[in-house]
């Protein structure tokens, strides 16, 4: 991460027993930061932008709806990025970093699809057209359950993590080609005539908040994942004797805190 | 390099003979499919001519999923898979030709089949000649792109569940081209886009499946 010890080099942090404790220590600063930056950024959102002149309150579902959609497709390419270096270089942290962000990419997902619905209703007159967004958003999530629901059904560690990198490093190479063959379905078969594209220009404080709200939402991934990261560690590497000494200094702590109780 | 190829292939066909029954399944599989969905959406004509193209790519791309766990399954099972791959022949070689030989027994006579369903569902006769084609060139696709998921699951619990989770999406682009390039064809615009879009992606599958499905096998098998 950005705090290297003097002298060595950032690459030590591959090794699990290194980055555990790290984790530990920057997972609640990013919580903290992401905390502080959804209350600016509803702030900004909710109070501050002006009302939209064609589409009045209702609009302001994008302030949760563009980050979570950003955010959702950002992780996926993380996710290949971990899955291609685990593969490429062998380091079993890189396949728990994957595995780790997996569910908070879909859940990001889910809440695009969400609140993409919700701000549907009144403006299109339906919770959901066939546009070609969503419907790549939709198949997103797809790959994403296929991704959870593959390293979930297989039990030995080693083949999930592989057999999670590959169909994650497949989905990739896919999600252009199913974006652009949705996109070319979607003008062949233009019905409904909705577009999203024709956006006017934003006001400066609109554009904020979503700025801020995207930055909330990096951090909030960055908390949650390093916290999804620590038992996935100590569960993986519970044969090692840094994981034994780590154990019983947390029941120590654990047991002290409960005798002062 | 080609003999390999050509023994593989032919073992695999000769299984497949011997094993008619499985091929017969699917086929029937995939008519009775086509036949449901008069049932469901009304025998109106205009109606089945409508959807009559995207329902035909359907049923042949849930035919095509079905038929994918025996692609590996038995020869994982025996052991023949375990010996393949610690020869030294390329791995992504003999996938090919497995992959060949699993389309030419369930895919081709799906493509076979096709026209005749298209009849049923009263599909104007100028699409038959492409919706053969872009049969032809998009089930190999499909078989590719599953010979990956198949892989991957090998082995597991509920593995044909999950494997219509992981290459669903994935048969999506390939759906919408075929099925585009019938319609397309029959509103006049010509198929022609579809079709060379179908045959990039099957060039494309067939240069990057076979390495993929190779090395998932070598996972599911350590």
């Amino acid at each position: 991460m950005t705090n290297p010890e003097r002298g060595r080099s950032l690459l030590r942090f591959a090794a699990p027993q290194n980055f555990y404790p790290l984790a530990g220590r920057l997972a609640p600063w990013f919580a903290a930061l992401a905390v502080l930056l959804t209350a600016a950024g509803l702030w900004l959102g909710f109070f501050v932008a002006p009302t939209d002149a064609t589409q009045g309150q209702v609009y302001r579902v994008i302030f949760i709806h563009v980050p979570a959609a950003w955010m959702s497709m950002f992780i996926y390419v993380v996710m290949a990025f971990w899955s291609a270096v685990g593969l490429i270089m062998n380091t079993r942290l890189s396949f728990v970093m994957s595995q780790a962000l997996a569910p908070t990419g879909a859940m990001f997902c889910f809440v695009a699809l969400w609140t993409g619905a919700l701000w549907g209703k009144p403006t299109w007159g339906a919770y959901w057209v066939w546009d070609a967004r969503l419907t790549s958003q939709l198949l997103l999530l797809f790959l994403y359950f296929g991704f959870i629901a593959l390293t979930r059904a297989i039990e030995d560690p080693r083949r999930a993590d592989r057999a999670g990198a590959i169909i994650a490093l497949v989905g990739a190479v896919n999600v252009p080609i199913i974006y652009f063959s949705v996109q070319w379905w979607n003008t062949l078969h233009q019905g409904a005539s909705v577009s999203l594209t024709k956006a006017p220009s934003m006001a400066t404080t609109m554009l904020t908040g979503m700025l801020v709200m995207a930055l909330a939402s990096w951090a909030y991934t960055l908390a949650v994942v390093l916290w999804r990261v620590r038992p996935m560690i100590l569960e993986r590497e519970r044969h090692t004797e840094w994981v034994g000494a780590e154990l019983e200094r947390a029941g120590k702590l654990s047991q002290t805190a409960g005798g002062r109780a | 390099m080609l003999s390999t190829f050509l023994a593989v292939l032919r073992r695999d066909l000769l299984l497949a003979w011997r094993g008619r029954a499985d091929v017969l399944v699917t086929l029937a599989f995939f008519i009775i499919v086509v036949c449901l969905f008069p049932f469901g959406v009304g025998a109106e004509p205009n109606q089945l001519r409508a959807i009559a193209p995207g329902v035909l790519w359907v049923a042949a791309l849930l035919a095509c999923l079905l038929s994918l766990h025996r692609l590996f399954a038995q020869d994982y099972s025996d052991g023949t898979l375990e010996q393949l791959l610690l020869s030294s022949e390329p791995a992504a070689l003999w996938v090919m030709a497995k992959v060949l030989a699993f389309w030419l027994s369930t895919g081709l006579p799906v493509v076979a089949v096709a026209p005749a369903m298209g009849l049923l569902l009263d599909l104007e006769q100028g699409g038959l000649p492409v919706l053969i084609l872009s049969l032809l060139l998009g089930t190999p696709i499909l078989a590719l792109l599953g010979a990956v998921g198949a892989a991957l699951t090998l082995g597991l619990r509920g593995g044909g569940m999950l494997l219509a989770l992981l290459v669903l999406p994935l048969f999506v682009p390939v759906l919408i081209f075929g099925a585009g390039a019938v319609e397309a064809e029959l509103s006049g615009s010509g198929a022609a886009a579809h079709l060379l879009l179908l045959g990039g992606g099957l060039a494309g599958a067939l240069a990057l499946a076979p390495v993929a499905c190779a090395a998932a096998l070598r996972i599911s098998t350590d």
